[in-house]
């Protein structure tokens, strides 16, 4: 998709003016984080478990050319075949060839972020092919052709009114008299449409949450049981996946599931999880004629044994998103990309490069809540520091801030001239604010003053005092 | 231009240390991780925490002491719940192992399904205590529609088949499916293997849980005693 992360700031500030999205962001602090907590709480293996899924994905990234070797062989053996793409244009491209030849007119799609990156549904379009999310989020922002704000929770943005709004503009065919004011009638309305796409498509298109090696298997996670539909009705099962998606064997997927569902939305298990292995079998009822898998890179090579090597351990579970202050601030829009958050302020410079991405590492206040709740161990204040210090060292900071950080490096490094130009202006204050005891308006503090008063200071520096104190 | 499977492992072979003796062995082993404890109990104590995991994920549990008793379990489902009482069954639970026809009030139809059913019943091949999960695989006997079309699935499960955790069911699958003709020794996967955990849901809409977004509002499991 076309990115809006180079104008961060603008974009924060329209999402911070937007008290529709103020109130549908409101509702998170209360919403993924504590049932986190709570299924956290009710496990006691929890720590161990996320240890070893992050060992899995360690050991995974050492050996990722056999594991893909390995993977692309037993899909094969099972009857399916694996697409190679090193790019998105690759990937659309192969995608779209697939549809072409299934004759498809209808792609029915369950949620898929690499699907976001690589923008298959414009280009489905343009080629005269249909695709339809059915993710009840993913297809509530197709209607409005928004992109998704949240990882997992891709509508988080919106309020009920503004869905029902967008269905009475785009369901024109149905009764106008409707009712669609609570969140019952509106998936009801959503359900109905999508039954019936459901059974109409040619080919299904799917992510996938893990590639397991030993068995050729993708691992499908959902609650709302789309991904399921998406790929059993239609004659096409096409997954799309970026390749650090693989996992050795089936106890190393479920390590894995047990820690993902706990951090993304609280819940012990997602309600459907599937391992989808090549195409049907002979005698199968139901199920896809043909199974593909894309294998994508698009920029995952290039990170590893870099600094952001470890970012390719993240399984997209979006704790990091939901304690993030910034984040549960802006929203997801603000950060111009597919992916937002903190795991979106790493990948983003890494998948479209920093000149265009160079706010988002900055819009942080590393306080470190993203790396405490991650359950791959992703040290994701550390990659966020990482970039800004390449965008020093590249001087794609603005002169005013370089200057400033220059000069206060000047003074950290020299303690008796940091000692005095600190403990000069706090005496000055302190004289001047002794009968208020504050300030309504500072020189160079409009920044603070504009919101609310400085208090005055008291007592002098830490230091001055910590000598003073110390005496017996 | 060389072509991208060629480009992509030789970068990313390039990049990684790894040699593939250990990977290899990793994959012949396929060793358990950490195993939740919660998981390991009694029989009786196994079978009750797998109702509880289940009914505090919104399935409702009934139990019968035989194959014999599923019938009058699922009519007695249906009719508590004001549902239609038919049924689009898995072949594997035909009339042969499960006496359909005792209940006369039921009308019974084998077969994938295709949208218009009011409730689908699957055998299921394990549960699982450890989070009140059923797992399903797909087969001739047990299409994978009749868990995600009908707006009611009937799952029935012997209550021997329930098992502490997931690691077991993965052994239990590799020892039963096995395709001695393999040599990858990879073929003891069905097309689908469906863990099922409470009925459909979503929060996509202001963070709301609702029930039956897509797949079925109601999850019912039968567990047979024997």
């Amino acid at each position: 998709m076309e990115s809006t992360a180079g104008t961060f700031k603008e974009n924060a500030k329209q999402a911070l003016a937007d008290a529709k999205l103020r109130d549908a962001l409101a509702k998170l602090s209360d919403g993924f984080p504590v049932k986190r907590r709570d299924a956290v709480a009710r496990l006691p293996e929890f720590d161990d478990l996320c240890d070893q899924a992050t060992a899995i994905k360690e050991h995974v990234l050492e050996n990722l050319g056999f594991y893909l070797e390995a993977f692309e062989a037993r899909v094969t053996e099972a009857g399916g075949t694996v697409h190679w793409c090193r790019s998105a244009a690759e990937a659309r491209t192969t995608i779209l060839r697939i549809c072409k030849q299934a004759g498809a007119k209808t792609v029915t799609k369950s949620k898929s972020m690499i699907s976001e990156e690589i923008a298959i549904n414009e280009h489905l379009e343009t080629h005269d092919v249909e695709p339809v999310e059915t993710d009840l989020g993913e297809y509530i922002i197709q209607l409005r052709h928004e992109p998704p704000s949240h990882i997992i929770a891709p509508a988080i943005h919106l309020t009920k009114d503004q869905i029902a709004d967008t269905f009475r503009e785009k369901h024109s065919h149905l009764d106008a008299a409707r009712n669609l004011e609570e969140p019952e009638t509106l998936l009801e309305e959503a359900r109905g449409e999508l039954r019936r796409k459901f059974i109409a498509a040619d080919v299904g298109l799917t992510g996938a949450n893990m590639l397991v090696a030993e068995t050729g298997s993708i691992v499908l996670v959902t609650n709302e049981g789309n991904a399921d539909l998406t790929y059993s009705l239609p004659k096409t099962h096409i997954a799309i996946a970026s390749l650090e998606k693989i996992v050795p064997t089936l106890e190393d997927a479920t390590t894995i599931l047990r820690v993902l569902a706990r951090s993304a939305t609280g819940q012990d298990m997602s309600v459907y999880t599937t391992f989808c292995t090549g195409p049907k079998r002979a005698q199968d009822l139901d199920g896809p004629e043909d199974f593909h898998v894309v294998l994508l890179d698009n920029g995952r090579t290039k990170m590893l044994g870099t600094e952001f090597h470890d970012m390719l351990r993240c399984i997209r579970c979006g704790a990091c998103l939901n304690h993030c202050p910034i984040y549960k601030a802006v929203g997801g829009h603000a950060y111009g990309w597919v992916y937002s958050g903190p795991m979106g302020a790493v990948l983003i410079p890494n998948l479209i490069g920093l000149d265009e991405a160079h706010h988002l590492p900055n819009a942080s206040t590393l306080c470190g809540k993203c790396e405490e709740v991650c359950p791959m161990r992703i040290p994701l204040p550390r990659m966020l520091r990482s970039w800004r210090k390449k965008q020093f060292e590249q001087e794609k900071t603005s002169f005013v801030s370089r200057t400033a950080l220059k000069a206060w490096a000047a003074l950290a490094r020299r303690p008796w001239l940091y000692r005095l130009a600190v403990a000069a202006p706090i005496a000055v204050l302190a004289l001047l604010g002794r009968e208020k005891g504050r300030f309504r308006w500072l020189p160079l503090g409009g920044g603070w003053t504009s919101l609310r008063d400085m208090p005055a200071p008291e007592g002098g520096t830490f230091i001055s005092r910590w000598h003073k104190e110390r005496q017996p | 231009m060389s072509d991208a499977r060629t480009d992509i492992l030789a970068a990313v072979k390039a990049a990684t240390p790894g040699t593939d003796d250990e990977a290899r062995q990793r994959l012949a082993d396929h060793r358990a991780g950490v195993i939740p404890a919660r998981g390991r109990l009694g029989d009786k104590a196994r079978v009750d925490l797998f109702i509880r995991e289940a009914e505090r994920v919104n399935a409702t549990v009934a139990r019968a002491s035989s194959m014999a008793g599923v019938p009058r379990e699922v009519a007695r489902f249906l009719a508590k719940n004001n549902l239609p009482m038919n049924l689009k069954i898995a072949p594997d639970i035909s009339g042969k192992t499960i006496p359909w026809t005792e209940q006369t009030l039921l009308s019974v139809e084998e077969g994938r399904a295709d949208g218009s059913e009011t409730a689908g019943v699957s055998r299921a091949f394990a549960g699982v205590a450890e989070t009140g999960t059923l797992v399903l695989l797909s087969g001739p006997g047990n299409p994978t529609t009749l868990s995600f079309l009908p707006p009611t699935h009937v799952v029935v499960v012997a209550a021997s088949e329930i098992a502490g955790d997931y690691e077991q069911i993965w052994g239990r699958l590799r020892a039963e499916n096995a395709d001695e003709e393999s040599e990858a020794g990879a073929r003891f996967m069905p097309r689908n293997v469906n863990w099922i955990t409470g009925p459909s849901r979503t929060a996509d809409i202001e963070q709301t849980l609702l029930l039956g977004a897509h797949g079925p509002q109601r999850l019912h499991i039968v567990i047979v005693d024997e």
